[in-house]
């Protein structure tokens, strides 16, 4: 190992923050190795001689006079093939390989390989693993930053494009040849002024600073996430940002994994911040098992994961999404499409909150320190599509889930987040309670990305925004008219307005709702989505005109059609679509028989029917 | 190790916290011996330290303390504990001694009362139904081994009856492993620890458990302690010894508080409440320690229970609880006027880890839809009679008015029991059918064509 540089000592402790001085030669943000078992830390802030240092491990037994050492580095993230698939710490250390190392270890008597202890160091890439390498420039080749210089299979789904890195242009002077090579081997060498850089397979890149890339662009595309609510009502486009707020147990880590395993991004990186160990263990069972729809390999093989839960120390809590972020940019500079979830945004400014509050900062609003917005938008602001630096097109597409205290939207990140983002879908308890899944409200929720993403639906159903924002209009004249049903019940109102209410609750029963646990509906397709939509708003459209023409409302709620209509998401799979178009024509047929009864004036009809006692 | 050297020079004593001056070599964390005058030993741990002052909480607290006369040594480790089978069958108290009369528990395994934090990558996910018995729980809010699900409750409501007939109830249906029940007091009457204590030995469970008291005369800061020493206990049998281990913890609202008197004393910024930024993170050190883990027999279910003062879901104590574990039990001020055991809420109630613990081969393959069925038709009710409260029930329509039958018969039928009634998980789904067949079967979306012709039973006059 190298010779720190710069050595000083403790001087106090308090709670994950520690305070060291002769640290003279130190900077901002540079990796400081703390006491006997030398814990990673963070440098925070520089005071004439004190330096302040955020400790990313469990530091109790650290004390006064114990020494801090720094190699003179900034805390940086490894980004190399071998991330995919990888579950790790806050500050990128492996879970697996934790596991793995404290399996020689005892330390109480019982072996504890399920435990984390402090001042384990292991490499977040295996330096050993050999990567079956191939060049695509050859000596002589002038390259420059972001070009690409080899390709290597990561994983089935991951083609894993080694890049030069950001700062590095000239010629390249050495590269070898294809075959099998670690990180750590030499790949390739290039020279500029005679400046000298030796290339590997893998990098370091420092957390905090994004990557940089050519320009951005506004996006174009939607993010398909398999998810009626989001996909039809309220799109997020890739490259875009969303928050998803709501009170505990309202569905926030659902909606999230739900994305992780569905969206069609090229690359998942998901970021549990705080949150249960137990939801981690979920998505490192589940993602091995389950395959993409579109290549038939497992999810895993395109995720990685960042897990830093809220028993391990608060401070990696705070470094999680940028570790995660970084990676991400990192993969956006092949040329994916990532998607980031961060789950949840409010225990990284929780951590942000308590680490200020014993530096003594003056609190903001509600003990959050003033610059919580700034670095809020910091981290939105790395999502986005962009020409990268070398002239492909890459985009991160960020979902940051909010906790807000008693489910209140009116507290300080939501509140700063809603300012960030672009898409805002927001979790009722009310809707939760009553088991609507996905209880994403449509009356609170909103998409900044329709106008962007229209052209993509429109090619495939030229209806769409028509059908889709008819649907809308149902649901909040539903949501004004229930206002009304509250005080003098349905039956005081005229049968066309009985009529859309009667609409509203198919839409949400029939295509809101949508349940993570069926197999059928748990991924519903953009095709799948078209032809729900359309049979719903048939019965819609056919309805109010034969209303019109003079028909009784009961005759059209008690169809046979109306409670197939809440089956056919479940029944339907994605591959079989076509039975919706039967079910349609179907539809059709029986409301034009029934067209034919209001045709003939004046006879009253007592021979058909069920009595008509469903008006919900 | 590190020489032990007693200190004398106190700077100050505020609240739960003593100012050590002029310490050298003392680690934050750091557990302290402090003596007072009368050469009596209280026990405390290092908050933060520099190089001239250590500031310490004395977990028995401060009374009777004096800047002179205060001696304190600071041991160069936490706070550790003995664990051993034979703490099982015994009575402690908040920190762990043992009050039953009989010697200290001497065992070469001494462990941080702080535990590790478990590696999410070796967690077993909990799948195992534990039956308990319960319709409202089995039915509708399953308990799973290895899960944290607390109950919501407010004062006065039968939250301690519940989780004795839990405790006495619960069983696997899979197999028959050893079970023990660990109880941990804090902060409330000597008469419910009475309580528990006389209900585990009833059911015979007595000898099989131990108990942990931090009752309501004990000093708060004490309390800070008590679960951690009890977890400390419960991963040793459950993850050591490999016994299925079940937490009760009453009263974590009291826990919070103590927290808060702490954080208070040391003049830190509030958050909500007065409550500590870091009282979710500092549940989260509690709650986090259920669980199961890979290649080991054992696991650890928590029932922590809290009372939401003035019944209030939003605050902090139940909202940062809720955020932490795997669903809630809350009761319901209304269900128990009427009369309702146990009074759980229908609606708020909710377990997560439910959908993988139940279905084919685990309970019963409709038991995922009637529950969604029952839930979704009771949140109906729950709209139908705020309307019926406004326009009046005649005024309902037909369906309306079966709806508000099926409402009073669900609560009365399969949301109550008795306090000694153990109702079998098919029982449960039986009733819960029952209930189901009172709606026209057109109303029953939730649940599958197949099922309803299996289980649907056609109501008399019907057709
Ligand atoms: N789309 C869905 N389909 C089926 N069940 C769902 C869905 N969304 C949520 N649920 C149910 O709601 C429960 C809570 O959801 P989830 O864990 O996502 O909440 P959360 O908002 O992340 O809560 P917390 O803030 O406490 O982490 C789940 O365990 C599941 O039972
Ligand atoms: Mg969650």
């Amino acid at each position: 190992m190298k010779e720190a540089s710069i050595t000083g000592r403790i001087i106090s402790v308090n709670g994950p923050i520690v305070k060291a001085e002769g640290l003279t030669e130190i900077s901002m943000f540079d990796i400081a190795e703390v006491g006997p078992d030398r814990l990673i830390g963070e440098v925070i802030r520089l005071e004439e001689d004190l330096t302040i240092i955020q400790v990313y491990e469990d530091n109790t037994g650290l004390k006064p006079g114990d020494e801090v050492l720094s190699f003179g580095r900034p805390l940086s993230v490894l980004l190399g093939p071998g991330l995919m698939g990888n579950i790790y710490d806050g500050i990128q250390r492996p879970l697996i390989g934790i596991a793995e190392r404290c399996e020689n270890h005892t330390l109480i008597g019982i072996a504890d390989t399920c435990y984390i202890r402090k001042g384990i160091k292991i490499a977040p890439l295996d330096p050993e693993k050999k990567w079956d390498f191939k060049p695509t420039v050859k000596e002589g080749d002038v390259v420059k930053e972001g070009s690409v210089i080899g390709e290597l299979q990561e994983t089935e789904l991951v083609l894993h494009k080694t890049i030069v890195p950001p700062g590095i242009a000239g010629k390249v002077a050495f590269i070898v040849e294809a075959g099998g090579y670690s990180i750590e081997d030499p790949i390739y060498t290039v020279i500029q002024d005679k400046k000298i850089y030796n290339g590997k397979l893998a990098d370091y890149w420092p957390v905090r600073k994004p990557r940089p890339f050519k320009n951005k662009k506004s996006p174009i595309t939607p993010l398909i996430t398999g998810q009626r609510i989001l996909d039809t009502f309220f799109p997020i486009a890739r490259g875009g940002t969303a928050t998803i707020p709501g009170g505990f147990g309202t569905g926030k880590t659902m909606t999230q994994h739900a994305l992780a395993k569905w969206c069609n991004a090229d690359i998942i990186v998901y970021i549990g911040c705080g949150e249960r160990g137990n939801e981690m263990t979920e998505v490192l069972n589940d993602f091995p098992r389950l395959v993409d729809e579109r290549t038939g390999r497992p999810l895993i093989e395109r995720t990685v994961m960042i897990g830093n839960t809220s028993n391990m120390p608060v401070p990696a809590r705070e470094v999680s999404i940028y570790t995660g972020v970084t990676i991400a940019e990192y993969y956006r500079d092949m040329g994916y499409s990532v998607a980031v979830m961060a789950d949840s945004t409010s225990r990284w400014a929780e951590a942000l909150r308590e680490l200020s509050s014993r530096l003594g900062d003056m609190p903001a609003e509600e003990g959050f320190p003033p610059y919580l917005a700034t670095r809020l938008a910091e981290f939105y602001e790395r999502a986005g599509l962009v020409e990268t630096l070398s002239n492909e097109e890459g985009s991160i597409t960020i979902i940051g889930a909010v906790s807000p205290p008693g489910g209140d939207f009116s507290e300080p990140v939501t509140q700063h987040t809603t300012r960030f983002i672009r898409c805002f879908w927001a979790l009722d308890k009310i809707l939760a309670d009553a088991r609507h899944y996905p209880s994403i409200s449509w009356i609170e929720s909103y998409t900044e990305y329709l106008n962007d993403i229209q052209e993509w639906w429109s090619e495939r159903e030229s209806e769409w925004r028509v059908l889709r924002n008819d649907a809308m209009n149902i649901l909040l004249e539903d949501n004004r008219l229930q206002q009304i049903v509250k005080l003098v019940g349905p039956d005081a109102l005229p049968e066309d307005q009985r009529f859309i209410l009667f609409c509203a609750e198919i839409i949400k029963n029939a295509f809101l709702q949508q349940n993570s646990f069926d197999p059928k509906d748990m991924y519903c397709s953009p095709d799948k989505q078209i032809k729900l939509l359309k049979a719903i708003m048939c019965f819609f459209r056919k309805g109010k005109e034969l209303l019109l023409g003079g028909l009784e409302l009961s005759k059209l709620l008690s169809l046979d059609a109306v409670s197939e209509m809440v089956r056919l998401k479940s029944e339907i799979g994605n591959g079989e679509i076509e039975k919706i178009d039967a079910f349609i024509q179907r539809l059709e047929y029986s409301l034009n028989s029934l067209k034919e009864e209001v045709n003939i004036p004046h006879t009253p009809d007592f021979s058909k029917g069920k009595s008509a006692n469903k008006d919900i | 190790m590190r020489s032990e050297v007693e200190y004398t020079n106190l700077s100050g004593i505020s609240g739960p916290l003593i100012f050590v001056q002029g310490v050298k070599g003392v680690g934050y964390g750091d557990l302290v011996e402090i003596r007072n005058g009368s050469g009596e030993v209280r026990t405390g741990q290092t908050l933060e330290v520099d190089e001239e002052i250590a500031v310490v909480q004395v977990f028995e607290g401060t009374t009777g303390l004096s800047i002179k006369g205060t001696r304190a040594t600071f041991i160069g480790k936490s706070l550790e504990i003995p664990t051993d089978r034979e703490m099982l069958g015994r009575v402690f108290d908040g920190l762990g001694r043992p009050i039953d009369g009989a010697p200290q528990v001497i065992s070469d395994l001494m462990m941080n009362i702080n535990g590790l934090p478990i590696n999410p990558y070796t967690r077993e996910y909990p799948r195992d139904f534990i039956q308990t018995g319960i319709s409202a729980i089995d039915g509708m809010n399953t308990l799973i081994r290895g899960q944290k699900l607390p109950i919501f409750s407010g004062s006065g409501m039968p939250h301690n009856l519940i989780a004795a007939q839990i405790a006495r109830q619960a069983r696997l249906l899979t197999a028959h492993e050893e079970f023990t029940v660990i109880f941990v007091a804090m902060g409330v009457k000597f008469d419910i620890a009475r309580f528990f204590i006389d209900s585990l030995e009833e059911s015979g469970v007595l000898p099989k458990s131990a108990i942990f008291l931090s009752l309501a005369d004990a000093p708060s800061i004490e309390r800070l302690i008590t679960p951690r020493v009890a977890l400390t206990l419960a991963e040793y049998l459950a993850f050591t010894e490999g016994m299925h281990v079940l937490v009760i913890l009453t009263d974590m609202t009291n826990y919070c508080e103590s927290l808060r008197e702490l954080s208070s004393s040391r003049g830190e910024i509030p958050s909500r409440k007065g409550y500590p930024g870091y009282l979710y993170s500092d549940l989260a050190s509690v709650y986090e320690r259920a669980g199961r883990i890979q290649g080991k027999k054992g696991s650890i279910t928590q029932i922590p229970i809290l009372t939401m003062p003035s019944d209030d879901i939003s605050h902090p104590v139940p909202d940062l609880t809720g955020y932490i574990t795997e669903g809630q039990i809350v009761l319901e001020r209304e269900l128990f006027n009427k009369g309702v055991y146990p009074p759980i809420a229908g609606l708020p109630s909710l377990s997560r880890l439910m959908k993988d613990g139940i279905g084919e081969g685990r309970t019963r393959k409709d038991h995922a839809q009637v529950a969604a069925q029952l839930f979704a038709s009771y949140a109906k009710v729950k709209r139908i009679r705020a309307l019926a409260a406004i326009v009046g029930e005649e005024e309902l329509s037909d369906l309306d008015k079966i709806y508000l039958r099926f409402g009073n018969v669900f609560e009365e039928r399969f949301l109550s029991q008795g306090y000694n009634e153990n109702r079998s998980i098919e029982t449960t789904l039986d009733i819960g059918w029952e209930m189901l067949s009172i709606l026209p079967e057109e109303e029953l979306y939730r649940i599958s064509k197949e099922d309803i012709q299996r289980y649907y039973i056609p109501q008399k006059g019907d057709v």
